[in-house]
């Protein structure tokens, strides 16, 4: 772990701690929560907070579209999702900015983050973010999009195709396997026969880079060198972060049915938000005392987020029926109004037509 | 006002469409250099370039992912599905993704983008090249799925569909494209989305049908009028999901005798939902059984001629179960 060789200052190692350490309590807040009651539902990142925050801070956050996946809880907080955010979904309240309490929770989005809206059948978002690329390229805005997703995930027919698709028009994409080993309680020898995620890549004509999850600065690195090979016209990177589960699959599943005691301890020795604060220690980023403070900090963050999201409305029935389709008038000719209509020029190597001539003759 | 075929009011649409918005593109196999399979994109490569006019690899999942991903940034996607056939591998982004894509964010994200797939038989396409998969696509809140039945709604329900800010699944039916012939404006116009046409008014029986089936609808009532002085209402459903249920209330009242007419099997399809808006609403103004006139229900439609005809709904059929209604 090197945070300078990665090109980051002590500030922004400090601020990428900070983000892992809020993800982490949060999480645990969601399965006390979840014990005592009051929340129907969890589904964690912990064990993955070091590869999210390492891709997070690599990315540009309201310009890159970001596809998360139900893990990301350490991503989004990095692209500037907040607490409270976080914690109204997890309440289902009103307000939940993602769903207004329509999706489980962990279904993240926020349109002016550019964090899209996702499902919960795995993969689907794939094609989207390769859609996201592709207005990129058409459009001539300088942007990536990342996509991540889980490693029993690279199974899905999506995952090819989107990929592929990339790969044929060298778009903008980044995707991101987020390697825990399981898919549930599969581990990863029943889910792929090839080595690992990465060297799928090749079929894709795309680069294929396997980093070490638990070191959020090599994640940044690796993520931040694909989003320059991107925006250079280079095509699209599969970055692969060996990660670990270290909680059951969400709150629903009972992990001691399919793997040992000893097995996840073994993980819990090697945590990697305990990693990044006994590195920040060794290079006396923060001191014992700095260290105390940001946790207490971060818990008053979580209290307050808590609170809050508990006493928000819930939603009315009455707005159920809401947002089927349009709401607005149709506006033809409209959608420059949304994309600004720049562009327009085609990327090299691809035929232009010529100027136009005449009216419309249908097409003949 | 020149007559053009259904074909061609489609890809008078396209080109339109593209002209006046250049966030209008069209994707999909083969719909570039080979115009596509059918020809609907002839020439919009030549004149819009390939950045706009996309030959994709065979992947129809992604074809439609992509269109979804590049819709929600802004833009507006026109995805060809090469046959209605072909369009399963798709149905999980277009049912779980597309259709869902606003109501799951709360409206902070839409998809404004068309599927356009050509369906139906009666061309010599068998079992894979014939279907018609409306009804798999149908009842599912947030997709619009429509069909037009000849040239002049063609051009300006796609068009509509393409400007429109909801997923439209746009059925073409293969059949009409150079069957149907009719007076197509110049002009950019469109058809609304959610509303069914009566074609034909008369008072004694009302037909309900779409696509292929309004024509040989038309052409039953006709002769049945020249022949035996019947009068059939014609109502031409254009959107079949969600339905014009006004319209089809006020269609059964008129006469209270109903046949409803389609090509795809009879037992889960549009059909069921029509009579059931129709029992709901109108039991009481009915004067006789509702009926229905459907493919039968084999999984789909086979190749050799005289089986392929067992399976189509034809002119006489329909004749035949309209004059049976009107004289119940
Ligand atoms: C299409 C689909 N099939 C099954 C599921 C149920 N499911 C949810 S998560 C999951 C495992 C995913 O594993 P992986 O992609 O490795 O991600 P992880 O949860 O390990 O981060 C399964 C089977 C689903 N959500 N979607
Ligand atoms: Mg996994």
């Amino acid at each position: 772990m090197d945070h300078r060789a990665a090109g980051l200052t002590d500030a922004e190692a400090i601020r990428m701690y900070r983000t892992m350490l809020l993800a982490r309590r949060l999480d645990e807040r969601q399965w006390l929560l979840n014990r005592a009651g009051k929340l129907p539902f969890v589904i964690s990142c912990q064990g993955h907070e070091a590869a999210q925050v390492g891709a997070g801070f690599a990315l540009k956050p309201g310009v890159d579209f970001v596809l998360p996946y139900y893990r990301d809880l350490a991503l989004v907080l990095a692209l500037g999702v907040t607490s409270e955010a976080v914690m109204l979904a997890a309440f289902a309240r009103a307000d939940d900015p993602a769903s207004g309490g329509r999706q489980m929770p962990n279904h993240f989005s926020d349109r002016r983050l550019r964090i899209f809206t996702q499902s919960s059948p795995t993969g689907t978002q794939i094609p989207h973010a390769v859609g996201f690329a592709w207005a990129a390229r058409y459009t001539g805005e300088p942007f990536v999009a990342f996509v991540s997703f889980g490693d029993g995930t690279s199974n899905q027919g999506d995952f090819h195709e989107g990929l592929n698709f990339a790969g044929v028009f060298r778009l903008p994409v980044i995707a991101f396997v987020e390697n825990n080993r399981y898919a549930i309680s599969v581990p990863l020898e029943r889910q792929i026969a090839s080595p690992d995620v990465a060297s799928r890549a090749q079929s894709y004509g795309m680069a294929g880079v396997k980093v070490d999850g638990r070191d959020p600065f090599a994640v940044y690195r690796v993520v931040r060198e694909a989003r320059e090979r991107a925006l250079a016209g280079e095509g699209g990177t599969l970055i692969e972060a060996d990660v670990m589960r270290l909680t059951p699959h969400s709150s629903d599943d009972d992990d001691r049915t399919y793997r040992s005691r000893e097995e996840v301890e073994a993980l819990r020795q090697a945590d990697p938000v305990a990693r990044v604060r006994a590195y920040l220690l060794e290079q006396a980023l923060l001191d014992a005392a700095a260290l105390e403070a940001l946790e207490a900090e971060v818990a008053a963050e979580v209290d307050r987020a808590t609170a809050a999201a508990e006493a928000a409305p819930l939603p009315d029935p009455a707005t159920a029926m809401r947002h089927v389709y349009a709401e607005a008038p149709e506006r033809p000719g409209a959608s420059t109004d949304r994309w600004g209509g720049a562009g327009g020029k085609g990327p090299e190597g691809w035929t232009e037509p010529a100027p136009a001539g005449g009216g419309t003759d249908g097409g003949r | 006002m020149a007559v053009k075929t259904y074909i061609e009011a489609i890809r008078e649409a396209l080109w339109q469409a593209m002209e006046r918005d250049p966030g209008v593109f069209v994707l999909g196999e083969d719909v570039g250099r080979r115009g596509g399979v059918f020809r609907a994109t002839a020439g919009l490569l030549e004149r819009f370039g390939e950045r706009r006019v996309v030959d994709t690899p065979l992947a129809e999942s992604a074809i439609v992912g992509v269109a979804i991903g590049a819709a929600a940034y802004g833009l507006r996607p026109v995805a060809e599905i090469q046959f209605a056939d072909f369009i399963y591998p798709a149905t999980n982004q277009i049912v779980n993704e597309a259709a869902k894509i606003r109501y799951r964010s709360n409206g902070a994200w839409s998809v404004p983008l068309v599927i356009r797939a050509p369906y139906g038989g009666g061309v010599h396409g068998a079992l894979y090249h014939s279907q018609s998969v409306e009804k798999a696509f149908t009842g599912h809140p947030g997709l619009r799925v429509v069909t037009p039945s000849n040239p002049y709604d063609a051009k300006g329900l796609l068009l509509a569909a393409i400007f429109s800010d909801d997923p439209v699944l746009f059925l073409e039916h293969k059949k009409l494209y150079r069957l149907a012939k009719g007076e197509v404006p110049e002009d950019f116009y469109t058809v609304p989305l959610d509303r069914a046409r009566t074609v034909r008014e008369g008072d004694d029986v009302t037909v309900i049908a779409y696509g292929l089936m309004v024509p040989y609808a038309l052409e039953a009532a006709e002769r049945l009028a020249r022949e035996e002085g019947i009068e059939a209402t014609v109502l031409d459903l254009v959107t079949l999901y969600p339905l014009d249920r006004a319209a089809i209330v006020e269609a059964a009242r008129r006469t209270g005798k109903v046949l409803i007419v389609h090509e795809d099997n009879g037992e889960g399809g549009v059909g069921g939902e029509v009579a059931a808006v129709i029992a709901e609403t109108a039991l009481f103004d009915l004067d006789a059984p509702i009926r229905r006139l459907t493919g039968p229900d084999v999984p789909a439609m086979p190749y050799s001629p005289p089986l392929e005809a067992w399976f189509m709904p034809s002119v006489e059929r329909i004749a035949a179960a309209m004059r049976e209604l009107a004289r119940f």
